[in-house]
């Protein structure tokens, strides 16, 4: 009989701690595929940032570190150019690329760091319990917008892509999703790409997975990925935003 | 470099780095440490090595932290404004048995201060100043030839007990010129690390990490770390002496006050005064133990700073109400003068 569907060698074999649902898991998967496939597991050194996929050097099954709060572009950044020759992503959400670490972000981006950051957008903070995010809708309510973001008081989504697609220094950009099986096919193509990015010494890469949270959301699964669909991508639509590569 | 040259302290700082092989240097400009930047710029480009000027203190520090992750000799320099970003980094290298080079070329605060040397980091340096349970090896140079040697020491020093240290400076040092005589051979080999990241070729993957969530293992890992620092402390303090073995009054001071210190002991013992100076070259570990053996009846400390009084907390810790200690100094720019020393010792 052929095996057509196995664990990837780049996830260990252990429960991850997600809940169910969540898209975390889905895309440490992506990830983990595109590595296998490119063939690249034994020189990856990935950054874990502050959030739900804090736990991610217990899945990935290559050397992994963390990075304080926000602070994985500039981690990423120190290994990279002490180590041209390996291969260095972050994993950030949110919360930790878009608020605390803006500015880290930024100038990475800027330096034009040959670094992939695979960037997790869903909304809100759900690792402290679903407050608001940078990238949090307009009246989309959360844990700390009990009335619903009002941009009065708490400004607008950022959209980090197109923020960064202003910067001279960065190469491929790139925003999907993982609410469906094309989509899904999509995202990981975006991942590999941005991964040959780097292995190509092309410079600074991004992909902006926007992923749900079905528990901090107060939403079934199945809820939450009908509003992916029909509310979240409406305000941050998907699709190559730069690429020089 | 092998021969004697007139330098600042700040540029002999980075001459000792570079002999040490340190191969990454991440900055950010700020008064009185600019002269280390603004060098290595040029020098660890020229020598194909790794400068970034950062956007942050706090992008720098976490730039050492990943630099220093991958087996990496990795420093950042910055003055004490600076220093207070890079806590966070800090507090994270100390989790992650991470070494490092930090350097504070100490100014005046609290706030944004002034540009002035001052030595009021003291508590932020030697108790801490991130959060969590830990220490950095602090020392503490007074000229500018120890700039270039504590600099060439501390990466050893740093992965011998897998641990960030800080180099305690200030203005004056920093700034002042001096003969050094570059006589460390440049570095090229290292012992190898069978900790930090380099792809997992050949070897199971690794995690570098503080976070600990499992049941107990945050305990452990904090029982682990003292059991290290207790050996650092038994291991590394280290000081000198001058005059101390007849002095009636001992001065403890570090860093730029040990050299005003040093005159003030040779014009008081040309007035009949029994002083003498032991200066702590490491602030942690703390020289407590050479203290109290000089703690006896009829002995009196004198412990100066260019603070309102930090270090002299550790002096009495050590002296344990067995002789009196006392304390002269200032902070905001002022340097404590021989005279003002002398006239101390007299009182
Ligand atoms: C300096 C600091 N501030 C705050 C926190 C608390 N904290 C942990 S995770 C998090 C937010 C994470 O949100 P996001 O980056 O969107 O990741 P998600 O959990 O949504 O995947 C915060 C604020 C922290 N650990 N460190
Ligand atoms: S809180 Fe949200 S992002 Fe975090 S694991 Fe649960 S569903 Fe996933
Ligand atoms: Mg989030």
């Amino acid at each position: 009989m052929q095996k057509i569907f196995s664990k990837p060698e780049s996830l260990k074999d252990v429960p991850m701690s997600y809940c169910p649902g969540c898209g975390h898991g889905i895309i440490h998967r992506l990830i983990a595929e595109c590595i296998d496939e490119l063939g690249i597991r034994e020189k990856t050194i990935a950054v874990a940032p502050v959030g739900c996929a804090v736990f991610a050097y217990d899945y990935f099954n290559f050397d992994t570190t963390e990075a304080p709060h926000g602070r994985p572009p500039a981690v990423a950044t120190g290994i990279k150019r002490a180590n041209p020759d390996k291969f260095v992503f972050t994993y950030q959400g949110d919360g930790d690329i878009a608020a605390i670490g803006m500015a880290e972000t930024i100038h990475a981006a800027n330096r034009g760091e040959n670094i992939t950051i695979i960037f997790v957008n869903n909304a809100n903070y759900g690792m402290t319990g679903g407050q608001m995010a940078p990238t949090t809708l307009i009246g989309q309510k959360t844990d700390t917008t009990p009335f619903g973001r009002d941009p009065k008081r708490e400004g607008y989504p950022i959209h980090l892509c197109e923020l960064l697609a202003t910067l001279e220094g960065t190469t491929y950009l790139e925003r999907v999703s993982i609410y469906n099986p094309q989509n899904i096919i999509k995202a990981k193509k975006a991942i590999k790409k941005a991964f040959q990015c780097q292995l190509d010494g092309k410079g600074f890469s991004l992909v902006e997975v926007i992923s749900n949270c079905p528990v901090d959301w107060g939403m079934t699964t199945l809820e939450s990925i009908k509003w992916t669909e029909e509310t979240f991508i409406k305000t941050f639509p998907l699709g190559v935003v730069k690429d020089r590569s | 470099m092998s021969k004697k040259e007139l330098v600042k302290g700040n540029i002999a700082l980075c001459e000792g780095a570079i002999a040490a092989g340190v191969k990454a240097y991440f900055g950010y400009p700020i008064t009185p440490q600019n002269e280390v930047p603004s060098y290595m710029s040029r020098k660890m480009v020229e020598l194909g090595r790794v400068f970034i000027q950062a956007e942050s203190e706090l992008a720098a520090a976490n730039m050492v932290l990943g630099a220093a992750v991958s087996g990496a000799r990795a420093m950042t320099s910055s003055s004490s404004p600076g220093i207070s970003l890079k806590q966070e980094a800090i507090s994270y290298m100390a989790g992650m048995q991470l070494p490092a080079l930090i350097v504070n070329v100490q100014r005046g605060g609290p706030g944004l201060g002034n540009i002035a040397g001052a030595q009021s980091d003291y508590f932020q340096a030697v108790k801490g100043g991130g959060h969590g349970d830990y220490r950095v090896i602090v020392l503490a140079p007074n000229s500018a030839q120890e700039m270039y040697e504590m600099a060439y020491d501390a990466f050893d020093l740093a992965e011998k007990y897998r641990t960030p240290v800080m180099i305690l400076s200030d203005g004056v040092v920093g700034q002042m010129m001096e003969p050094v005589e570059f006589n460390r051979p440049g570095k090229k080999e290292f012992e190898p690390k069978d900790w930090c990241l380099n792809g997992c070729k050949g070897r199971e993957p690794l995690s570098v990490q503080s976070l600990l969530m499992q049941e107990g293992a945050l305990e452990q890992h904090n029982i682990k770390l003292q059991a290290k620092y207790k050996t650092i402390e038994q291991n590394e303090v280290k000081i000198e002496t001058y005059k101390t073995e007849d002095a009636k009054v001992i001065i403890v001071a570090y860093g730029i006050s040990s050299r005003i210190a040093k005159s003030a002991v040779k014009l008081a013992r040309k007035e009949g005064i029994k002083a003498g100076l032991l200066r702590p070259k490491t602030l942690w570990p703390f020289p407590s133990e050479a203290i109290t053996a000089l703690a006896k009846n009829g002995v009196k400390f004198l412990a100066v700073e260019l603070s309102h009084g930090q270090m002299v907390e550790d002096v009495r810790l050590a002296v344990n109400g067995k002789c009196p200690v006392e304390f002269l100094g200032k902070a905001g720019g002022g340097i404590v003068t021989e005279q003002e020393i002398v006239q101390k010792l007299r009182s």
